[in-house]
């Protein structure tokens, strides 16, 4: 059962076995605004927890995502390539930015569930 | 909202920078530019006076045109860019000039006017707020606001309104703007800011627009952002608004810096600002290096982002003379990667000024 889960940066990571598919919440588009160019490692390159793993580049500025787990890059969304506003119009889904092999599973009881990250957003706005 | 300058200002409205950018180079959008600095200067020979700080035509702006122009220091750098406005005379042999400078700047520019020009008349309008309102529809959306009148004005043709109701309900028109398209600055007196604003937001055709749009129209329109385009080490003539330079004046001098502004003239300046498209839709922004094919830093990104008009990445900065010329093939390094570009003549969109 694939279970969502994410950090107080604003990325999440939906688990899928032992595959994370990571992506920037839906606060988090909405707060960079209008998403234009998404920079995005390349499959086979490693990262620890809390590493910069991406640039999303917005019409104001440039954010840096970081790798919510440990993992090994096994897929990028080439779709953003063409279509980086799928970001905004579907974070969750469409707009996912890479899938990462979760290396240790124990890293995930340091990220939110979908309630805490709720409670999260509550002290942030 | 952001902090901007000293004042609290809005990056963007909920719908976004894109549509507010699209909205208003197709219908009218409203800035509240009120943080801007306005002021008046007058007095015999006021305008004689000025030029010894501005290379401008000041002397010969004939009443009711605006000219833009920048405060120069001794090197020929630039304090300030602004815009002057001929207003006319409240007294005989007297010369009324209208100021508009920059919010972080004006402080510093009404000190300097104040020390160098001790015996004009400085007026801060402080409690005048400055609407913008941008776009194609401009004109129409200010005609059936009440204002019909301001259609004849030409580009950078100013005219007043509502006098009789007192200084406080006044406004002036200016036909000017930051976007490249059509529109006005409008100059509101205390007592007519909130209900002319709410005036023409009621206008199916306005909506209003945040600094993001405003700073992405601004650079489609190729205009120099002060403190990031232009500053007090860059000169009017590298910074390629040499046509601001009044033609009397590149012989005659008589302003700051005018050695060194008289010798980019002659002889061209060691860099200058260009346009750079860049191939694809990932920005490179202020700061970014700019190297030639071969690899060699030229020069550095001064304004830079996406393009919402152009569905592309454009930057502006200086570059070496030498790789000024538009066609050149030059690259901005972003995170330590080449980014293809080249460099195009300025506006990257058309303007669509009245003439």
């Amino acid at each position: 059962m694939a279970q969502t889960l994410y950090t107080k940066d604003h990325e999440y990571v939906r688990v899928e076995g032992d595959v994370g598919v990571v992506g920037i919440t839906d606060y988090a588009q909405n707060q960079l605004g209008d998403v234009v160019f998404v920079e995005l490692p390349t499959v086979g390159k490693a990262f620890r927890k809390g590493e910069q793993a991406a640039v999303v580049e917005s019409v104001k500025a440039a954010s840096e995502v970081y790798a919510p787990i440990s993992g090994e890059i096994i897929d990028a969304n080439a779709a953003l390539e063409d279509a980086p506003a799928l970001v905004n119009e579907d974070s969750a889904g469409r707009g996912w930015f890479v899938k990462m092999r979760v290396a240790d599973r124990t890293e995930l009881d340091g990220l939110m569930d979908e309630a805490a990250y709720a409670e999260f957003l509550k002290t942030v706005v | 909202m952001a902090p901007f300058a000293g004042y609290d200002m809005p990056v963007q409205y909920p719908e976004g920078i894109v549509a507010e950018h699209t909205w208003t180079r197709e219908n009218a959008g409203l800035f509240d530019v009120s943080h801007m600095g306005q002021a008046v200067l007058e007095g015999p020979g006021a305008a004689a006076a000025l030029e010894t700080l501005v290379a401008a035509e000041i002397v010969g702006l004939p009443e009711r045109r605006t000219r833009y122009t920048q405060f120069l220091n001794d090197d020929g750098g630039i304090l300030d860019d602004l815009m002057v406005t001929r207003l006319p005379a409240r007294a005989p042999g007297e010369d009324c000039l209208f100021l508009v400078v920059n919010a972080a700047c004006k402080e510093a520019d009404f000190a300097l006017l104040r020390e160098r020009l001790p015996h004009l008349g400085l007026t801060v309008l402080s409690d005048r707020a400055l609407i913008a309102l941008q776009g194609p529809k401009a004109v129409e959306v200010i005609a059936a606001a009440g204002w019909p009148g301001v259609a004849a004005l030409p580009f950078m043709g100013w005219a007043s309104a509502g006098a009789s109701g007192g200084p406080g309900a006044d406004l002036w028109f200016s036909r000017s703007g930051y976007t490249g398209e059509d529109g006005f600055e409008i100059s509101a007196g205390p007592d007519m800011a909130a209900s002319l604003a709410h005036r023409l937001l009621k206008d199916a055709r306005v909506k209003p627009i945040g600094l993001g749009a405003r700073d992405s129209l601004r650079l489609e329109a190729g205009l120099c952002l002060y403190g990031h385009d232009i500053d007090e080490a860059t000169s009017p003539v590298e910074a390629g608004l040499s046509w601001s330079i009044g033609k009397r004046r590149r012989t005659e001098g008589g302003f700051p810096g005018f050695e060194r502004i008289a010798r980019e003239l002659r002889d061209g300046p060691a860099r200058k600002r260009v346009g750079l498209l860049l191939e694809g839709r990932q920005p490179a922004r202020e700061g970014a290096e700019i190297i030639d094919a071969a690899g060699a830093a030229v020069g550095r990104v001064t304004s830079g982002g996406f393009a919402p008009s152009l569905g592309r990445a454009i930057a502006m900065g200086y570059v070496a003379a030498g790789c000024a010329a538009p066609g050149a093939a030059l690259s901005a390094v972003v995170r330590g990667k080449p980014l293809p570009a080249r460099v195009v003549p300025l506006p990257f969109v058309p303007n669509k000024f009245v003439r």
